[in-house]
């Protein structure tokens, strides 16, 4: 199954502003898409309440996964954006 | 006569009208059997559907971004995939359709909760969410702002951004929470609108619909069923108040012409219009992380001075107080390889940051000192986080060896206000961050909205510790000034120029404020005041206690 090991750039951690933008990327996506840390249960990415609860903070290390046509492609866009620091422009 | 209830003012302004009680949330009926699961489910997910259309169309009509932000987030959670299949999930295990959302919500509710911080902060909205659900499904009225069809004063236990983010200040003359604090989400946006309000109000559940009540949001006493002459009198004193203000100008004084300097917080050169901004006497704190945040490589020396240069052109003939760089690893700048931590404000920031990278100060310090050459105005610079004389010495004798003659700090850490003489002794001025000194000396992280009550500038020991700098200047002959949200409250303003605090910073947009009330009173006023501040019993105490004296002294 593809996946990605991404470091989250956003200083806040994947909450508030990061964590909204993620989950809206990741509806947007043709496949569904999950997100957890390595090791740990995966959560739905499309999920705002399954995200946050991972309660992951700020240059943390978390694993997208996809399955499916469009798998490749909705991980590169999904990757790039958690690698971002998304509170920065708010 | 019935009493009158004492809370924390936040938004200034009198409003007398009837008393509309937020609605409370109604209670979950008995668990009854489902006939029909497939029905059931249908109804629990068009429910949620229309709480999440409801909460995005709130959302787009709120004007405040801090709610429009909390009402999206919240009709994502109405929108939720998982959460709707653990509805389906429990109504098909044969629990109806109110129960099953309650116990799906209930789930992550543990589960934000036990995350602490941030996230146990979204449960109160996740809360929220779950009500508007539960009241769609029984076919209730979602608890919400009443409309009783006239001006009315909204009274309740806490408003949910929800509530406040669509508040029509025609309606509302004033509101009263019973909880909430001086920085909260209903302040904010309270004085955004205008709309006179009162938050930690005990007992404001009590005032029944219908009773008038007159809300004095600079006083924070709320009168129920006030005398015509009581409402009257309250409108002559805002009258007077607001007159005495419009008509002050000049440098700051007191009635009786002790000066207490008047000066402006700014953050960059956009917050300086071309005339620098007319009446503050100078910038007495001037954030130069404007310059650092949202870029991959540090700025360089010419690009600093520039940018220093147009401020200080914008306030020749002035004194502008520049403040080294204050970052943490709460905002990490990618040039200057921060490692994460555990408590980033108790961590390595402000002049701390120096230990490891001297060179970022030196190049800060040496920009400055040039763009300060070219200038007319009168230019020093101050640490932030400095917490021992020895810190204080250093950072005196880096500045100065780049030939900026007046060198100061802040004084944020308890530990510095301790020590203040040891401290001032090594500079030359010192200045107070109250809202930082508050998060330290009360042990309460100024992030947490549920600690705001200990984080209020009014509590007598921060106001204890400002005043043992203030004192230690004057045995100096040192200037002490304050910058932070305590030196735009006029009334706080009064206490501060009473402990012999000799410049306020402030937005400009309170000048003009503290500049009059100042001018209303003596010296003699202030130090008596200041006293009073420092030996309230508490914060609301202090803030009551002075502010009555303020309106008094009118």
């Amino acid at each position: 199954m593809p996946q990605r090991l991404v470091t989250v750039g956003s200083s806040v951690g994947l909450h508030a502003r990061p964590a909204t933008l993620f989950v809206q990327a990741a509806t947007k996506q043709p496949v569904k898409v999950t997100i957890g840390r390595s090791g740990d249960d995966p959560v739905d990415a499309r999920s705002i309440l399954g995200v946050l609860g991972l309660g992951v903070k700020g240059g943390e290390e978390v694993v997208l996964s996809a399955e499916g046509d469009g798998a490749d492609a909705a991980l590169e866009e999904l990757a790039a954006l958690v690698a971002t620091d998304l509170d920065a422009t708010a | 006569m019935p009493t009158s209830l004492q809370g924390i003012g936040v938004s200034a302004g009198l409003a007398a009208g009837p008393v509309a009680k937020l609605a409370a949330p109604p209670a979950l009926p008995a668990a009854t059997a489902v006939t029909d699961a497939a029905a059931e489910s249908a109804a629990a997910r068009a429910a949620l559907q229309a709480v999440t259309d409801d909460l995005f169309a709130r959302s787009a009509a709120a004007t405040d971004e801090v709610a429009k932000a909390v009402l999206e987030a919240q009709a994502m959670m109405a929108a939720d995939p998982t959460l709707a299949d653990a509805v389906a999930e429990r109504i098909a295990g044969g629990t109806d359709g109110p129960h099953a959302v309650e116990a799906a919500f209930a789930g992550h509710r543990a589960q934000l909760e036990s995350l602490g911080g941030y996230f146990a902060e979204r449960v109160s909205d996740l809360d929220d969410v779950k009500l508007r659900v539960i009241c769609v499904l029984l076919g209730v009225p979602m608890p919400g702002v009443p409309s009783p069809g006239h001006p009315f004063v909204l009274v309740a236990a806490d408003l949910a951004p929800a509530d406040t983010a669509t508040l029509d200040p025609a309606q509302v003359l004033g509101i009263v929470t019973e909880r909430g604090g001086p920085t909260g989400h209903t302040a904010i946006l309270a004085k955004q609108l205008g709309i006179p309000a009162v938050t930690a109000c005990a007992g404001a559940l009590a005032l029944s619909d219908g009773q008038t009540v007159l809300v004095d949001g600079q006083t924070g006493l709320i009168t129920p069923d006030p005398s015509p002459d009581q409402v009257s009198a309250a409108h002559e004193r805002q009258a007077a108040l607001a007159a005495r203000r419009a008509s002050s100008h000049g440098p700051g004084r007191t009635a009786d012409g002790h000066p207490v300097r008047l000066l402006v917080n700014i953050g960059g050169p956009s917050d300086v219009q071309a005339s620098g901004v007319p009446g503050a006497q100078g910038v007495g704190l001037f954030r130069t992380e404007f310059l650092f945040l949202d870029r991959q490589t540090a700025p360089t020396a010419a690009e600093q001075q520039e940018l220093y240069a147009q401020v200080f052109a914008a306030f020749a003939g002035r004194s502008v107080i520049v403040r080294t760089l204050d970052v943490g690893a709460d905002k990490p700048l990618p040039y200057l390889a921060q490692e994460a931590e555990e408590n980033p404000a108790l961590g390595v920031r402000g002049l701390r940051l120096a230990r490891s990278q001297p060179a970022v100060l030196e190049e800060q310090l040496a920009a400055v000192a040039a763009a300060a050459r070219g200038s007319n105005a009168e230019v020093s610079v101050m640490a932030p986080m400095v917490s021992t004389p020895r810190e204080a010495r250093e950072f005196a004798e880096v500045a100065r060896s780049h030939g900026i003659e007046k060198v100061g700090v802040m004084i944020e850490v308890p530990a510095a206000a301790m020590l203040a003489d040891q401290v001032l002794a090594e500079v030359d001025f010192a200045s107070i961050g109250t809202n930082d000194l508050a998060q330290y000396t009360m042990a309460a992280d100024r992030m947490e909205g549920r600690l705001a009550d200990l984080l209020d500038p009014w509590q007598p020991a921060v106001l204890a510790l400002i005043e043992r700098v203030a004192g230690a200047g004057q045995r100096l002959g040192k200037s002490v000034g304050v910058c932070g949200e305590a030196a735009s409250d006029p009334a706080l303003a009064l206490v501060l120029a009473g402990m012999g605090v000799t410049s306020l910073s402030m937005s400009p947009g309170a000048l003009a404020d503290v500049r009059g009330t100042l001018a209303a009173h003596t010296l003699a006023d202030c130090q008596r005041l200041a006293a009073a501040a420092v030996g309230a019993p508490s914060a609301p105490d202090g803030r009551a206690t002075v502010n009555a004296e303020l309106v008094g002294v009118s």
